[in-house]
């Protein structure tokens, strides 16, 4: 005889008076497959916790992007940020689809050009470049976008003895009426920062002043915030164009564009509270076409946007570890990823869904990850079904950050894999293992014996 | 394994400690397990019972139903547990 499919014993108090007019969905309806392939398949193949990434959800999301700002302004271009996600197979979709690279470093940049992506299409941002970065930087024709005085001055040091010109552009930090400001990076603009720099770059012909640049925070929920930041470099533009008669070739407005994941904290979900990438678009279009450029003059928009158009590509399998009870009556699930692996758990409720069917039935819960540490905890509370050990989920909406800001502590990284257009599994990153990290140990000899 | 007295159990799996005036809900099994008890069932027929029917080992069934005991035991619907 052919038994029934099991599922643990549960009693719940109910409650009355608690109705959450903000309430959210109970997950309980399981994502068996991600782009036709089987959670399960993948697992089983490839290990539990894996990371798994769309290539056709990426090619969605740019696309949607370009098309969202090219009805609206007739030269734009995407830079691909690399800090968002820099596995190279990810970076050569976005290359693939047309992006330039947008880098943060010269580990960053390396990367790119590597990923053969050319000099003069790569945008060099970041507080830290050295001599070394700059002379190669300049001798590759990239876009240097000059952070701070003391890489100004160097730069200058850089081309003089170079006998070579640069593209430049700098960082300008604004107030665009939200909070918290980002005034670290950059020239100030209210404080004449920004125009200070102008003018020393103005006085040196061998620096090339082709673009201005802002990025004014991350997760943006105003739209509007970026009609202030257009405004602002605009207003730069025209000017250097009146004292210098100087046309500015291009105004790069960063990223920050928020993805549907949810905040924590936030009453509502993420995707009812995050403007569109319409609205993003439309907010800067409309203030640079409206700001009153001659047609010559219009500058190329260069977009930096990571968050929005990857996070929804990328997808955590995992299992789960064990349930326990906590002293006040609470169901733990304890996981095989953690914070190690999604460091984007410290500020988002990351919707988990279970992979396999369960029956309507859910728990509250805490999720907690793998990590002997007690900030070890994706969920703080959750309702989920009966989840026991075994039993596989998938969490949602991971593509950004987490596998550029993932912890080596206690466990180690594990695979990651790509389903291409054609439903095809590629492993784009292996797992890494003891020898991965015994590698760059070394052993003083008088270390080496240990007699207990 | 017995239930407090006074307790009442639906035939949907509702459950009222008229006590505390306290409402629970179970879910299949849960009502199964209860039924059981009500039964008189000691804690190794319920077992016993469970893994007959159910696709799970004795060890999964034992320590789900530890857990299950336990929280019975916290909303004073039996007084002792092991």
């Amino acid at each position: 005889m052919t038994k029934l499919s099991y599922e643990r014993p549960v009693i719940q108090k109910l409650n009355t008076g608690m109705m959450n007019k903000f309430g959210t969905r109970t997950e309980y309806a399981p994502v068996s497959h991600i782009e036709g392939v089987a959670v399960k398949d993948l697992i089983a193949k490839y290990g539990s916790p894996l990371f798994v990434i769309s290539e056709q959800q990426i090619r969605r999301n740019y696309q949607n992007a370009l098309r969202a700002f090219k009805t609206r302004y007739p030269k734009v271009q995407f830079a691909w940020s690399y800090k968002t996600n820099y596995l190279n197979a990810v970076c050569n979709v976005f290359h693939q689809e047309g992006s330039w690279a947008e880098v943060v470093s010269i580990f960053e940049y390396k990367k790119a050009l590597g990923n053969g992506v050319p000099g003069n299409k790569i945008i060099f941002n970041g507080p830290d470049k050295s001599e070394e970065d700059l002379t190669l930087a300049v001798q590759n024709k990239s876009l240097i976008h000059i952070d701070h005085f003391d890489e100004l001055y160097l730069l200058i040091e850089v081309v003089q003895k170079l006998q070579l010109k640069a593209s430049v552009a700098i960082r300008v930090n604004m107030d665009t009426g939200i909070y918290p400001m980002w005034d670290r990076f950059g020239f100030n603009y209210e404080n004449g920062q920004a125009w200070n720099a102008i003018n020393k770059i103005m006085s040196h012909p061998e620096l090339e002043l082709n673009g201005l640049h802002c990025h004014i925070g991350t997760y943006m929920l105003s739209a509007g915030a970026y009609a202030t930041a257009a405004y602002k470099l605009c207003d730069l533009a025209i000017n250097v164009k009146a004292k210098f008669n100087k046309t500015i070739q291009y105004l790069d407005l960063g990223g920050g564009f928020a993805s549907a994941n949810t905040l924590k904290g936030s009453y509502l979900q993420g995707s009812d509270i995050i403007p569109s990438m319409e609205d993003y678009a439309e907010a800067i279009a409309s203030t640079i076409l409206n700001f009153g450029f001659k047609s010559a003059d219009l500058p190329t928009l260069f977009l930096e946007t990571g968050r929005a158009l990857i996070d929804d590509a990328g997808y955590l399998l995992g299992s789960v570890i064990a349930t326990k009870r906590l002293s006040d009556g609470r169901r733990a699930t304890i996981m095989d990823f953690g914070v190690n692996l999604l460091f984007t758990a410290f500020w988002y409720n990351h919707k988990i869904s279970p992979a396999q069917d369960f029956s309507h039935h859910t728990e509250d819960m805490v999720v907690y990850g793998p990590l002997c540490m007690n900030i070890d905890c994706i969920r703080e509370s959750v309702n989920l079904p009966l989840l026991s050990k075994g039993d596989q989920v998938v969490v949602h909406k991971v593509g950004a950050y987490n596998m550029t800001q993932w912890m080596q502590f206690i466990q180690m990284r594990p695979n990651v894999v790509m389903i291409d257009t054609k439903q095809e599994v590629h492993l784009i990153r292996n797992k890494e293992s003891l020898e991965t990290m015994l590698r760059y140990e070394e052993m003083p000899a008088h270390l080496k014996q240990v007699n207990l | 394994m017995k239930l407090n007295k006074n307790i009442a159990v639906s035939e949907n799996g509702f459950i009222f400690n008229p006590v505390s005036g306290d409402s629970f809900s179970t879910n299949p099994l849960g009502q199964e397990v209860i039924r059981m008890m009500k039964d008189q069932k000691e804690k190794k027929e319920i077992v016993k019972a469970i893994a007959e029917k159910y696709a799970a080992d004795d060890s999964t069934i034992e320590k789900d139903l530890n857990d299950f005991f336990q929280m019975l035991l916290s909303y004073q619907l039996i007084n002792e547990h092991e």
